[in-house]
């Protein structure tokens, strides 16, 4: 198609739009650690507490991250290869934290497991604490991360098809051994790609956490609940140094993602 | 191994896809399954795989009821039209797998591998993938691949059907050749008669889910036993009351009592054969073959006013 | 989940229609519709760009749009206080406003739409609107009878996951917004208050509209996909 006045225009509104919205206050959050002083920013990062706050995201993430894999997986065979009633509301339940507010999340989980709601008061029985410790934590960042697997297994699945698997069958392999060999290879692509979009989801969380971790610096606090913790503190060099740790790492699950993607949408 | 086919039937929804079908496949023998879309071979050939579970009926592998039996346990090697093969294994690891599943050891598969790819000629491809190979190869590998645990039965779906001609052609020799050798109990499918014709001892002639006729090819020719085989196997025109096969119509000079009039409507050359079609004073169309002798003279020109005599006609209740 | 529903229907009339929950919905609805607005607008144009547009850098542009999606929010609502709040090198100060909030929301929820439009734009048989070129129509005709209803189905569902996006997003506001009740406090917000408050009824009932909103948008982005395809049906 020949260059026009109207290509011009385009491309300038789209990348000016990207520019204002995008780009400029990206380039901001390396300034105002500069600003702030980057000794400052060091030092929040290295607080005892901040460490902590890392670790605890990195175990939430450790834990939920596997978890949702394995269940992304065995959904998605589930909805592309089996018919079963009430597929249709497993589909549509797996793709609810998509559209749902962590706000909701965390806060259902409160009511759940706090002193009236239904499990609450079985967990204090048995001595166990779910609200305000790693527990909660757990579950509100599973929750929140579970569509992503799924959502990228599925239409690889279908694309793929059926057809390898018929021929492990005929050649002789077991169910078992055809998933191992046929089926999950096929798929791999999708599931890490998935992988990594669910780790950034989990490192990224603050609503749901928030709310059923009760903020307790040093013991349920995240990375993420640490900046705010700082920000509200008043400690601004605080807040931005440990934000540009996340930014950081955020654009490390960024290129890793871009390397996985399948190239498509770009002509 | 033989295989045996009682009264199976197959519906999916509203279509039923098979009715009431039973079949004979001896030992040994290469047997095709011919029809148009639709009329069941390829689910046959599924059921006896044990990819389908048929409604009812039983199929019965060398005597033994076989009906419920997963395929895994069936000892059959089936290759599919779009090969499905394994795209992120090699060459080597695609052939070997059946091997793998059933545990034999590192150096009888290189072993067999090796002679595998020899013999399907693709030696020297073992470390490629799938996406590295034309069509023609990948259909070989996926061959090689079904025939590595020495299966006793192989079935074929439309195994040439996403070619181009000319590898048709040369995999149809092939297999011909590599049933000659081996000797396994083979049936494949196809919607080309001429390919079931070139390639396979026995014809089934399947049309709308059920049988209409085993034959050899020949037999299928000459003596079809209803209007479908007839039209379906070789060319063939309706003729007043019956039907009748464009080199059975011999074009003569004056009428008599055993010949119909005829008005030319096209003469096509095609290289030695020419075909000359007609229509009838009924005005349903024919066609004539002649030889390029013939043809010239009779010096047939478009709008001519022709007299045939059938030399044989069939008619069917 | 159903939790919620059991602080008890007279309840939770009452609790929804206090002032202050009203404010924040209507405040929270009122703004996701015009990011989601925003972004159909701009992201349509963002993945047209990408997909039928040549020049250097494009493939960084495309990964960059990513970014919101692997990014905390908490870490984007302090990147556009740094930019656009006190402090501001470019001397906009728009910390503790509605407009604070919309930017925020159309970073959080840039890559939706671009990323739902992309790929039907890239599927799209350029031939199509060749022919109709051929047939004397004018460049903006050609898009509004023969690419737009094609990418419609596309904008819409982006449209409608930013919108369930932004209208529960959390992290990004809680900074940039300043949470001024009646102003610029939005429904999450407002949850997250009670509940620490211990009103619990209150936080419920606004908390069943979010999650009520949200099963609508799934539905309606379900029917889209339903509608969309009925022409590959048989």
């Amino acid at each position: 198609m020949p260059r026009t006045w109207r290509t011009y225009a385009v491309r300038f509104t789209a990348l000016g739009y990207l520019l204002v919205v995008l780009v400029a206050p990206l380039s901001m959050l390396f300034w105002r650690v500069w600003v702030e002083g980057i000794d400052k920013a060091w030092a929040a990062i290295t607080d005892p507490d901040t460490i902590h706050a890392f670790k605890i995201t990195l175990i939430l993430c450790a834990i939920a991250v596997p978890l949702n894999t394995v269940f992304g997986i065995v959904c998605g065979l589930a909805i592309v290869r089996r018919r079963f009633p009430g597929k249709g509301l497993v589909n549509a339940f797996v793709d609810l934290p998509l559209a749902l507010s962590p706000v909701v999340v965390g806060f259902s989980l409160y009511l759940l497991y706090g002193r009236t709601g239904w499990f609450g008061p079985w967990f204090t029985e048995h001595g166990i604490q779910v609200l305000f410790a790693l527990p909660a934590m757990v579950l509100a960042t599973i929750f929140v991360s579970v569509p992503f697997v799924a959502r990228e297994v599925v239409p690889t699945l279908r694309e793929v098809g059926n057809e390898q698997e018929q021929a492990a069958y005929t050649l002789g392999a077991s169910s078992w051994q055809t998933f191992w060999r046929v089926t999950l290879p096929s798929i791999r692509w999708a599931v890490i790609y998935g992988v990594v979009v669910t780790t950034a989801r989990c490192l990224g969380e603050y609503g749901a956490v928030a709310i059923v971790s009760g903020n307790i610096s040093g013991k349920t606090e995240t990375a993420t609940l640490r900046v705010q913790d700082y920000y509200e503190n008043l400690d601004q060099a605080g807040a931005y140094g440990v934000a540009l740790m996340l930014c950081v790492l955020a654009i490390a699950v960024l290129v890793v993602m871009t390397k996985l993607k399948p190239k498509e949408g770009v002509a | 191994m033989s295989i045996q086919v009682r009264n199976v039937s197959k519906r999916f929804g509203s279509f039923q896809a098979l009715d009431d079908v039973s079949l004979d496949v001896d030992s040994g023998a290469l047997t095709a399954l011919l029809g148009p879309s639709g009329s069941g071979k390829s689910t046959l050939l599924r059921i006896i795989a044990g990819l389908e579970q048929p409604d009812s009926g039983e199929i019965l592998l060398e005597g033994a009821d076989a009906t419920s039996a997963p395929p895994q346990q069936r000892g059959v090697g089936f290759v599919f039209q779009h090969y499905a093969a394994f795209k992120h294994m090699t060459v080597r690891n695609n052939i070997a797998f059946g091997l793998k599943i059933r545990k034999r050891t590192r150096g009888e598969i290189r072993a067999r591998v090796d002679e595998l790819l020899e013999l399907v000629q693709l030696q020297g491809f073992g470390d490629r993938y799938p996406a590295q190979l034309s069509g023609g190869q990948r259909q070989r590998m996926a061959l090689a691949r079904a025939l590595a645990p020495e299966p006793t039965v192989l079935l074929l779906d439309e195994p040439f059907g996403a070619l181009d001609a000319r590898v048709r052609s040369e995999l149809r020799v092939w297999l011909r050749r590599l049933h000659d050798e081996t000797h396994t109990t083979t049936v494949f499918v196809t919607h080309d008669q001429e390919e079931a014709m070139d390639v396979a001892d026995r014809v089934v002639v399947m049309n709308q889910g059920r049988i209409e006729q085993v034959d050899a090819p020949r037999a299928l020719y000459d003596a079809p036993a209803n209007e479908f085989v007839m039209g379906f196997v070789g060319r063939a025109s309706r003729f007043g009351d019956g039907w009748v096969r464009p080199h059975d119509l011999e074009v003569v000079p004056e009428p008599d009592d055993g010949t119909r009039e005829g008005q030319v409507l096209r003469v096509v050359h095609l290289g030695f054969e020419v075909r000359a079609e007609l229509v009838g004073d009924d005005g349903e169309p024919f066609s004539v073959q002649l030889t390029r002798d013939q043809a010239e003279e009779l010096e047939l020109e478009p709008g001519q006013i022709v007299f045939v005599r059938p030399s044989r006609t069939r008619a069917f209740a | 989940m159903w939790e919620s529903r059991a602080e008890g229907l007279h309840g939770f009339w009452e609790a929804v229609t206090q002032p202050e929950a009203v404010a924040a919905l209507k405040l929270t609805l009122g703004i996701s519709a015009i990011v989601a607005l925003i972004n159909a607008f701009f992201g349509t144009i963002i993945a047209w760009t990408l997909v039928r547009d040549e020049f250097r850098g494009k493939s960084v542009v495309n990964a960059v749009i990513d970014l919101p999606f692997a990014l905390p929010t908490i870490v984007a609502g302090l990147l556009i206080l740094a930019l656009y709040g006190p402090h501001s090198p470019v001397g906009v100060h728009l910390a503790f406003t509605r407009s604070a909030i919309v930017l925020v929301l159309c970073f959080v929820s840039l890559p939706f739409v671009v990323r739902t439009v992309q790929p039907v734009l890239y599927e799209l048989d350029e031939q199509m609107e060749e022919a109709a070129r051929s047939l004397g129509a004018r460049e903006h005709k050609v898009f509004s009878r023969i690419v737009l209803p094609s990418i419609l189905p596309g904008i819409l569902s982006g449209v409608a996951m930013a919108f369930a996006r932004v209208v529960g997003e959390i992290g990004s506001i809680v900074i940039i917004s300043g949470n001024l009740p009646f102003k610029t406090e939005m429904a999450s917000v407002y949850v997250f208050n009670q509940g620490q408050n211990g009103n619990s009824a209150a936080a419920s009932a606004v908390a069943v509209v979010m999650l009520s909103v949200s099963f609508a948008v799934l539905l309606f982005i379900g029917g889209i996909r339903r509608l969309a395809t009925r022409h590959e049906r048989a």
